[in-house]
C-alpha cells in the first residue's frame, strides 16, 4: 500500500471541541501524522467533510512525508469567528461559504500568494492572490426516487413547484432546506438564488406551506431522503450528494434547468499562518490536483473542473468572487433578508 | 607644418551632448507629464465609481414600515471589482450613530449643508484607502433624519495601473530618448560634415596648390572659408616674392661678382709688381669668399621656402650621388684629390630632388674644401633594412674636437677652419633638408683620426 510509508496515524474526535484558549466550536478533528522525525505541522480549517477531504491530505502527504496536516473542521460561521475574533493560527482556511473567504481576504485576513499554480487558474477561480478555487459543486435538488415515482422527475424550480403546490397532503413535512440562520453555504446559495430569479421566493413560499425540516448541512439533508425522512431536499452539495455510493438508488440528483448555482470551494492562507510557505505549497496541491487536466490521477474526490462553465451549459450559475459577494453579509442587509425568508417560509 | 593647434572639445562632440541633454530633459518631461496624467486620470476613475457606488447605496435608503432601510445594492460593491486587488470597506449612519458596516471606518469630515461627496485618502487597516462620503436627508415621521455612507477602496490596484503605466512611459521615453539620440547624432555628423570636408579638401592639397577654395559651403562657413582664401592669396603672393627675389638675387649677385672676378684674374696676368698682384689675389679671394657666401645664402633661402611646403617625388639616391660626384670631379681634380664612389645597387628614396641634389653637393663640396691636396674622399652609399647611408669620409683636419654640433647653426664655422672659404651655412642647409625629409645627420672624425666622417640617412621608399 501506498500510504503504509506514512502509517498515518489516525485519530479522530468528534463533538465539541475546541482549541485551548479559543471559544469556536470545532465539529470534528482528525491528525495525519508524519512518520519523519522531525515533522513540519500544516494546520487545516475547514468545512468540509473529512472523509471527503482525506484523498487530498494523503496524495499531499505522498509528496511531503515530512507534513504532519491537522484537520479541524468547522461550519462556515465559526471558521468567520476562528479567523476574523480569535485569529486562531491556521496554515489554510478552506470553505465552501465564498462570500466569507471574500470577506476574509477583503478585510486584509489573508495573505498573498502567487505561483506557477496560481497562474494555472482562470480569473474567475480566483479573487486576486488571495482566494483560490479548487472545485465546482454545484446547488442541486435531490429527491427521494421512491416519493417521486408517479410524478415524473421534475427538471426545473417551477415544475417541482408546481408538484408540491399539487400534492402537498403527500409533501407536508417531507421537505427540507438550508437553515439560513445557520449555514453560511445555506445562506450564500439563497442569496445568489434570489439574485438570480423571483422563483426562489416563490419555492420558498411553498416550502414553508409544508412545514419545511431546516437543515445544518448537506449531509444531514441526503441522510434523510436517503432514509426516507423527506422527500425533497433544496439546494444541497451535488458533490456530497453523488459522493454518496450508499444512497445511490434511492435518492435523485437534480441539477435545476432554469439554473443550477455552482459554488467553488476555496482555499485562502490566512494572515496568522505559522509555516505560510508550507501553506503555500498545499494551496499549489489544491490547485494543481483541480485544474491541471494530467494531474486528475483519482486522488482528486471532487467532481471534474469545467472550464469554461458558461460556454457548456447556459443553466449553469458559478458564483462570482468579488466584493459583490460582501453585499448579503451587511448586517442590515443580512437582517433584512433573512426577516424576509422567515416570513415566506416559517409561516409565522 | 604640424604646428600644435590649440583646441577645446569637439564641436561634433559639444553638439551631440548638447542635443543629448536636450532630449533626456525632454524624455523626463514626457515621463513626469504623462505620469501625472495618468495618474489623474486613474484617481479620476477610481472617485468617479465610488461616487456612483455611493449613490446607489444612499439611494437603496427608504423609509419602510416607519423603520430606516438601507438595502445595499449588489451592484453597489460589484462595481468596485473592477481594479486588481482592491478591497472595499464601507460604513452607513443614521444620525451620526453607526448603522452598519465597518465601525472602525474614518469618516471624512463633511461640509455642513452640502451635498457634495468628500473625498479622502488615507490609512485603514494597513492599507492606503481612498474614501468618499455624502448625506442623504430622509424624513420618518415628523422627524428629519439623516443617512450618512461612506465607501472605500484600496489604492492597491490603481497603484498598479499606475506603475504598469509608468513602467511603460518609461520605456516609451527610453524608446524616444534612443530614437532622439541617433538623431542628435545624426545632426551633429551632419552639422560637422562641411568643416570636415573643407580640412580634408584643404590638407589633401599639394604644397604647390595655392587655388582658392571654390567648393559650396554652408553660409555660417563662408567668411571663415573667405579668410582662408585671403591668406591662401597673400601666401601666394608673399611666396612668389620670395622665389621672385631669391632668383633675382641670385642672377644679380652672382653675375657682376663673376665679372669683376675675371677681370681681376685678366689683370693679374697684366701686372708685374709683386705688392700688386698681391693685392689682386687678396681682391680675388674676396670675391670669391662672397661670391660662395652669396651663393649660400641664396641656397640656404630657397632650401628654407621649399622645405616649408616639401614636395616629395621618388628619387633614386645612387644615381643622384654619382651625378654630384661627376659635376665636383673638376674642383677636385684642382687639388689632385681622388673622389671614390661605388657604384651600388638603385636606392629609391621619396623627397625633392632639388633640396636632396642640394645636400648632397654641400657635403661633397666640404669634404673636397677641407681635404688636402693630392689626398682622397670616399662617398659610399650603405643600405640596412629601410634605410640607406650616404657617408662621405675625407682626409682632412677633421671636426673641431669641441662643440662639433653647434656646426649646425646658421654661420657657425669650426675653429679650425682658417684659410679656406667658408659661409658657415653648409650643414646648416644640409640639417634643414635632412629634417624636412625625415633623415637624420651625424659627423664624426674618422676613427683613425685623420678626416671627417659625415652621413646622411634617408628611409627607403
Amino acid at each position: 500500500m501506498r500510504f503504509n510509508i506514512f502509517s498515518a496515524l489516525l485519530s479522530l474526535f468528534s463533538g465539541s471541541l475546541a482549541m485551548p484558549g479559543y471559544s469556536f466550536d470545532i465539529e470534528h478533528q482528525q491528525n495525519f501524522e508524519s512518520r519523519a522525525s522531525k515533522p513540519e505541522v500544516l494546520r487545516i480549517l475547514s468545512t468540509a467533510d473529512i472523509d471527503l477531504f482525506t484523498p487530498m491530505i494523503l496524495s499531499f502527504q505522498n509528496q511531503n512525508p515530512e507534513v504532519t496536516v491537522n484537520y479541524d473542521v468547522v461550519s462556515s460561521t465559526e471558521l468567520m469567528r476562528a479567523l476574523q475574533d480569535e485569529q486562531a493560527p491556521y496554515d489554510i482556511a478552506v470553505s465552501s461559504a465564498m462570500d466569507l473567504q471574500i470577506k476574509l481576504a477583503n478585510d486584509g485576513l489573508a495573505l498573498a500568494h502567487n505561483s506557477f499554480a496560481t497562474a494555472l487558474l482562470p480569473d474567475w477561480g480566483k479573487w486576486h492572490d488571495y482566494v483560490f478555487a479548487f472545485t465546482q459543486e454545484p446547488a442541486t435538488i435531490v429527491l427521494s426516487r421512491e416519493a417521486f415515482a408517479d410524478f415524473g422527475v421534475p427538471e426545473t424550480r417551477q415544475d417541482l413547484i408546481s408538484i408540491l403546490r399539487d400534492h402537498p397532503d403527500i409533501f407536508r413535512g417531507r421537505v427540507g432546506t438550508y437553515d439560513l440562520r445557520t449555514s453560511g453555504l445555506g445562506y450564500l446559495f439563497a442569496t445568489q438564488d434570489a439574485r438570480t430569479s423571483e422563483v426562489f421566493w416563490r419555492l420558498a413560499e411553498v416550502l414553508g406551506n409544508l412545514s419545511v425540516e431546516l437543515y445544518c448541512c448537506s449531509g444531514a439533508m441526503i441522510d434523510d431522503v436517503s432514509r426516507g425522512k423527506i422527500a425533497v431536499a433544496y439546494n444541497v452539495l451535488g458533490s456530497y450528494a453523488m459522493a454518496r455510493e450508499d444512497a445511490k438508488d434511492k435518492i435523485l440528483i437534480i441539477a435545476p434547468r432554469d439554473f443550477t448555482t455552482v459554488m467553488m470551494r476555496t482555499a485562502l492562507i490566512p494572515t496568522t499562518s505559522q509555516n505560510p510557505k508550507l501553506a503555500a505549497k498545499f494551496v499549489d496541491h489544491l490547485i494543481v490536483s483541480a485544474w491541471s487536466a494530467e494531474e486528475n490521477s483519482g486522488a482528486y474526490p471532487f467532481p471534474e473542473i469545467n472550464r469554461n462553465p458558461a460556454a457548456s451549459d447556459t443553466s449553469l450559475r458559478p458564483i462570482q468572487m468579488g466584493p459583490g459577494l460582501l453585499v448579503y453579509l451587511d448586517g442590515l442587509k443580512k437582517r433584512r433578508f433573512l426577516t424576509e425568508w422567515q416570513n415566506a417560509i416559517l409561516q409565522r | 607644418m604640424n604646428g600644435f593647434v590649440k583646441s577645446n572639445s569637439s564641436i561634433r562632440k559639444r553638439l551631440t551632448i548638447q542635443l543629448l541633454c536636450g532630449a533626456a530633459i525632454l524624455t523626463i518631461c514626457l515621463v513626469l507629464i504623462v505620469r501625472s496624467f495618468a495618474q489623474q486620470l486613474a484617481e479620476q476613475s477610481q472617485d468617479n465609481i465610488l461616487a456612483a457606488s455611493l449613490t446607489s447605496i444612499l439611494d437603496s435608503a427608504s423609509i419602510q414600515q416607519g423603520e430606516i432601510a438601507v438595502d445595499i445594492p449588489y451592484s453597489a460593491f460589484s462595481m468596485l471589482s473592477n481594479l486588481a486587488d482592491d478591497r472595499v470597506f464601507y460604513r452607513i449612519d443614521l444620525n451620526d450613530e453607526f448603522l452598519t458596516g465597518y465601525a472602525d471606518l474614518p469618516r471624512p469630515n463633511l461640509a455642513a449643508n452640502s451635498n457634495a461627496p468628500v473625498f479622502v485618502t488615507g490609512p485603514y487597516r494597513g492599507f492606503d484607502i481612498r474614501s468618499v462620503a455624502a448625506t442623504r436627508k430622509l424624513a420618518l415621521g415628523e422627524q428629519p433624519i439623516e443617512v450618512r455612507a461612506i465607501i472605500a477602496q484600496s489604492r492597491n490596484g490603481m497603484q498598479e495601473t499606475l506603475s504598469e503605466i509608468s513602467r511603460r512611459v518609461i520605456l516609451f521615453g527610453s524608446g524616444f530618448f534612443v530614437l532622439s539620440a541617433i538623431i542628435a547624432l545624426l545632426a551633429a555628423q551632419s552639422t560637422v560634415g562641411p568643416l570636415t570636408r573643407l580640412a580634408a579638401s584643404v590638407s589633401r592639397r599639394g604644397p604647390q596648390d595655392l587655388r582658392p577654395v571654390i567648393a559650396r559651403v554652408p553660409e555660417e562657413m563662408a567668411p571663415l572659408v573667405q579668410s582662408l582664401n585671403q591668406f591662401i592669396g597673400r601666401l601666394e603672393t608673399s611666396l612668389n616674392r620670395s622665389e621672385d627675389l631669391i632668383t633675382e638675387a641670385a642672377h644679380r649677385v652672382r653675375t657682376p661678382l663673376a665679372t669683376v672676378r675675371a677681370q681681376a684674374e685678366i689683370t693679374l696676368r697684366r701686372v708685374d709688381k709683386d705688392e700688386n698682384r698681391q693685392s689682386l689675389r687678396e681682391m680675388i679671394r674676396a670675391i670669391d669668399n662672397s661670391s660662395r657666401a652669396a651663393g649660400q645664402l641664396l641656397d640656404h633661402a630657397m632650401v628654407t621656402l621649399r622645405t616649408d611646403h616639401l614636395e616629395r617625388h621618388e628619387i633614386d639616391l645612387n644615381g643622384l650621388v654619382r651625378e654630384s660626384v661627376a659635376r665636383m670631379q673638376a674642383v677636385a681634380n684642382l687639388k689632385d684629390i681622388t673622389v671614390i664612389f661605388e657604384n651600388t645597387a638603385p636606392s629609391p628614396i621619396q623627397g625633392d630632388i632639388i633640396l636632396i641634389q642640394n645636400a648632397i653637393q654641400n657635403l661633397l663640396d666640404n669634404a673636397i674644401k677641407y681635404s688636402p691636396p693630392d689626398s682622397r674622399v670616399e662617398v659610399q652609399l650603405e643600405r640596412k633594412g629601410t634605410v640607406v647611408t650616404l657617408t662621405f669620409r675625407d682626409q682632412g683636419r677633421g671636426l673641431p674636437s669641441s662643440d662639433a654640433e653647434r656646426l649646425t647653426q646658421r654661420f657657425v664655422r669650426g675653429d679650425n677652419v682658417a684659410g679656406t672659404v667658408g659661409s658657415g651655412l653648409g650643414l646648416t642647409i644640409v640639417e634643414e633638408v635632412m629634417r624636412a625629409h625625415g633623415g637624420t645627420l651625424s659627423f664624426e672624425n674618422n676613427p683613425d683620426g685623420v678626416g671627417a666622417c659625415v652621413s646622411i640617412s634617408f628611409l627607403l621608399s
